[in-house]
């Protein structure tokens, strides 16, 4: 079998398997969400917290919870990290320097991981597993949990309850990622990742010389970095490292891990609404996309093009001889699409365009399947501009799933997709208007534009992984970075919270002969027009002058 | 409680919330895993250890350095690929070189000149530069040509700045040679070619890599650093172009050398997923068992 051939199999494989498992577990969140019986863990959770888990919350009520717990965790693993040599499983470690602590924790708890340490030098194995890892689920969980809620504001009519935060918080965590990572991570030691708290300790090598392997609770961690869509490696190296990512197997199982909860969740949503036609739709517009996407990526990296690629003969720099050319395209792909930004390979090294997909995949807001939770809200803010630029041509009320979508909805929903382009396009323009900025690029002309541009593209999207030559631990960029996670993040649930409040409060109109229906191909393909027409236009002028100009001769 | 103002008693909930979460996530889940992990998958769990002689020599997930103390390629061992983690397979130090696809320009090292820490200025080289030279040191410890597109035979990238960016050439560098070497063509477009003075600012020439027509023979992961800088791996290629010399000098034959290749080789998992790929360390293991 050829590397192209092969390369084809596997991504035919993964569409095969997340075909197979989006309906059974999209049905199992479908009645995690909607189910009406506590566990009685959850009564005991519920009774710790101090919240009566049957009251209901207004949208405002709902975002206050979402932004105080988010608050709370931030200040908790800043302190955490701050604070790490005075605990257990050190390491010898000391205190992270401040703006590293600061850049970390909001990126750990706005789902980013983006990160400006190595953890391998940085991070003792307490900090990692009861910290950042523990961030993992919960900013999963989070993500979901505005899901569903703007879920709700569409299958709810006349009422301000949007469900309540706690419950979907801990419903999430407990029910449907824990189960699930607990089993993966299990699978990914049979493939070879460590699982231990052992000191790094040396040992002497056949050719006469040194080497310190590591230790770590990498597995347990590994598993709901990609699951949960989080991407923060144990290593520097990320899912490139072997003790994160053994076998070529492993690597298809932590692709598998990263897109199963986005495909599903319109399932989960089709559900909710009463109209699975409605999942299937929402589905097939992210398929469109990431089959797109993934395809392109994967060409371009085997066609390698590029003087250096050409004089390699193969696209190799940065990428594991086990995974090979095109199954570390897909990790690309599969990474940026959703809000992961592991990494099995280093985009930096990509070809000019090929890295450029990359960059282009998080631009698109990370909607196909985009992050846990976030990716389904994200597609459904697109779905209500979409059938507000159709009714726009026709002449009628825009209307979705019933609900109208009126001047305050469509302010909401253009807020949504105005905040993270100014966020990047503002942050690279400022980076790059300072020459001290612009001193940490490490590779040079187009190519270290596209590092900066990478780089707030990333923070601002959650997204986190990096065009990782630029030097980023410095107090500017850790200071910038952490804003643009933080207002990348929150703003828009903001929005969509508002946005699920005021759907939830109407009473649904019946579908009529004007109703432009949504479950139809047509509505699809006009959905992944806007999608890549809002986005292209926003940073196609960012693009020419960085990945387009040096890919392009 | 009750009467605290809401946004109060919404903090107060969030950080319990967040503190029986640790509980669960973070420490229960990881020490059940870990529990599991060490009764059921003891050797994965803890690192996957080789043994020679009864003492642990790494790790098989883990590639090594099989290089003496000068660096120079220890002749009797399999060479793993170029590593950019601290100086060469150091675990404590993960990572790729980072360096971009049209990175072709090297700082030449200006003679006398001292760097920011005072020592001696060493200069920067280009990845393109990077490829070229491993290619040629490959192709001289294996005895096969080391040419490849876009390199020098004197083993940089063969790259010209030309000047006037736009227009009629009048003057032509060849980039990465630093004088007094003799470039790698003699004349560009009618225009003489000359070596490069370091330390000259070469900026506003026009960029011209020259492809030649040399095809390679040394394979790409033999010139070009992992994403980790621990890959423990080389291509079935690269270990093939190696054997003979590992065979001569180990005094064997080269069919079992060939058969211990295979041995240590892992296929594509299930038929499709990777590349098939050779264990170095396990490989040189093997041979030193004999």
């Amino acid at each position: 079998m050829s590397p192209t051939v092969a390369g084809i199999v596997f991504i035919a494989s993964l569409v095969v398997a997340l075909a197979i498992v989006h309906r059974p577990l999209g049905d199992y969140m479908y009645r995690v969400y909607t189910g009406t019986r506590h566990l009685a863990v959850e009564r005991v959770i519920y009774r710790v917290i101090g919240v009566r888990p049957d009251s209901g919350q207004r949208w405002t009520v709902y975002a206050r919870s979402v932004l105080a717990f988010s608050a709370v965790s931030i200040l908790f693993l800043y302190a955490f990290q701050r604070l790490q040599d005075k605990l257990f499983l050190s390491l010898g470690f000391g205190p992270v320097p401040d703006h590293i602590a600061w850049n970390t924790a909001v990126s750990f708890v706005t789902n980013t991981n983006w990160q400006a340490y190595s953890g391998e030098s940085t991070m003792g194995h307490l900090v990692q597993m009861a910290g950042l890892a523990v961030q993992n689920f919960v900013s999963a969980a989070v993500g979901m949990a505005v899901a569903i809620a703007l879920v709700r504001g569409f299958a709810r009519k006349a009422t301000d309850d949007l469900g309540n935060f706690w419950v979907d918080l801990v419903r999430g965590s407990i029910r449907i990622l824990l189960p699930l990572a607990f089993v993966g991570a299990l699978v990914l030691v049979a493939g070879g990742l460590i699982q231990n708290f052992a000191d790094p300790h040396t040992v002497a090598t056949l050719a006469g010389g040194n080497q310190t392997i590591t230790g770590g609770p990498v597995a347990s961690q590994e598993i709901i970095k990609e699951m949960g869509n989080n991407g923060g490696g144990f290593y520097n190296a990320n899912s490139a490292h072997p003790f994160e990512n053994a076998t070529s197997w492993t690597n298809w199982v932590e692709i598998f891990a990263i897109l199963m909860l986005p495909f599903s969740l319109p399932r989960t949503f089709g559900r909710m609404v009463g109209d699975k036609r409605q999942g299937y739709a929402i589905v097939a517009i992210m398929g469109v996309l990431a089959l797109a996407s993934v395809s392109v990526l994967t060409w371009l990296e085997l066609s390698h093009n590029g003087t250096v690629p050409q004089a390699i003969g193969a696209a190799m720099e940065g990428k594991e001889a086990r995974f090979g050319v095109a199954n570390s395209g897909t990790f690309a792909a599969a990474t940026t699409l959703t809000s992961t930004g592991a990494v099995n390979s280093f985009h930096d090294s990509y070809t000019a365009l090929g890295g450029m997909i990359t960059m282009f995949n998080m631009m698109l807001g990370e909607v196909a399947p985009g992050g846990v939770g976030s990716g389904l809200y994200g597609m459904l803010v697109l779905a209500v501009i979409t059938v507000f630029v159709a009714g726009l041509m026709v002449g009628r009320t825009p209307e979705y799933l019933g609900k109208k979508i009126g001047s305050r909805e469509i302010k909401l929903a253009s807020l949504y997709f105005l905040t993270t382009p100014a966020l990047v396009l503002i942050g690279t323009a400022l980076a790059m208007a300072s020459p001290e900025q612009r001193a940490s690029m490490l590779n040079g002309g187009a190519h270290g534009l596209s590092e900066v541009l990478y780089a707030f593209t990333s923070a601002s999207n959650n997204n986190g992984s990096a065009f990782a030559g630029l030097t980023v631990n410095t107090p500017w960029y850790d200071t910038a970075l952490g804003l643009c996670m933080a207002f990348g993040r929150f703003l828009p649930m903001v929005f969509v919270l508002g946005l699920a409040g005021s759907l939830a409060r109407q009473s649904p109109i019946p579908a009529s002969a004007g109703t432009l229906p949504t479950h139809r191909p047509q509505f699809v393909g006009m959905v992944v027009g806007v999608t890549i027409i809002l986005v292209g236009l926003t940073f196609l002028p960012a693009l020419a002058l960085g990945p387009l100009a040096e890919g392009i001769h | 409680m009750e009467r605290l103002p809401g946004w109060i008693r919404q903090h107060l909930a969030a950080i319990r919330a967040l503190l029986v979460l640790t509980v669960v996530l973070g420490i229960a889940y990881p020490l059940a895993v870990t529990g599991v992990a060490q009764a059921l998958l003891n050797d994965q769990a803890n690192g996957s250890p080789v043994r020679k002689d009864g003492a642990v020599v790494g790790s098989s997930l883990i590639g090594q350095s099989f290089t003496g103390k000068d660096g120079a390629p220890i002749r009797k061992y399999f060479q793993s690929r170029p590593s950019a983690a601290g100086n060469g397979y150091d675990p404590t130090a993960s990572g790729a070189s980072n360096l971009g696809p049209e990175n072709v320009l090297d700082m030449l090292a200006v003679p006398g000149a001292k760097n920011a820490k005072g020592e001696p200025d060493t200069g920067k080289r280009s990845l393109l530069t990077e490829v070229c030279a491993r290619s040629r040191a490959v192709g001289e410890l294996e005895g096969v040509s080391g040419a490849r597109p876009y390199c020098t035979d004197d083993g940089v990238g063969a790259v010209l700045k030309v000047f006037p960016a736009v227009g009629t050439p009048t003057r032509v560098v060849s980039a990465n040679q630093a004088c007094p070497a003799t470039p790698f063509v003699a004349e560009y477009q009618g225009v003489k070619v000359e070596c490069a003075k370091p330390g000259e600012d070469l900026a506003a020439g026009r960029t011209v890599p020259v492809q030649g027509t040399a095809p390679a023979v040394v394979p790409a992961d033999a010139v070009t650093a992992s994403g980790s800088g621990l890959d423990p791996h080389i291509s079935v290629a690269y270990a093939e172009l190696q054997a003979p010399r590992v065979a001569k000098e180990r005094g064997i034959p080269l069919e079992r050398v060939r058969r211990l290749i295979a041995d240590n080789t892992t296929g594509r998992a299930l038929g499709f997923m990777g590349e098939p790929a050779v264990n170095v360390l396990t490989l040189n293991l093997a041979l030193d068992k004999g």
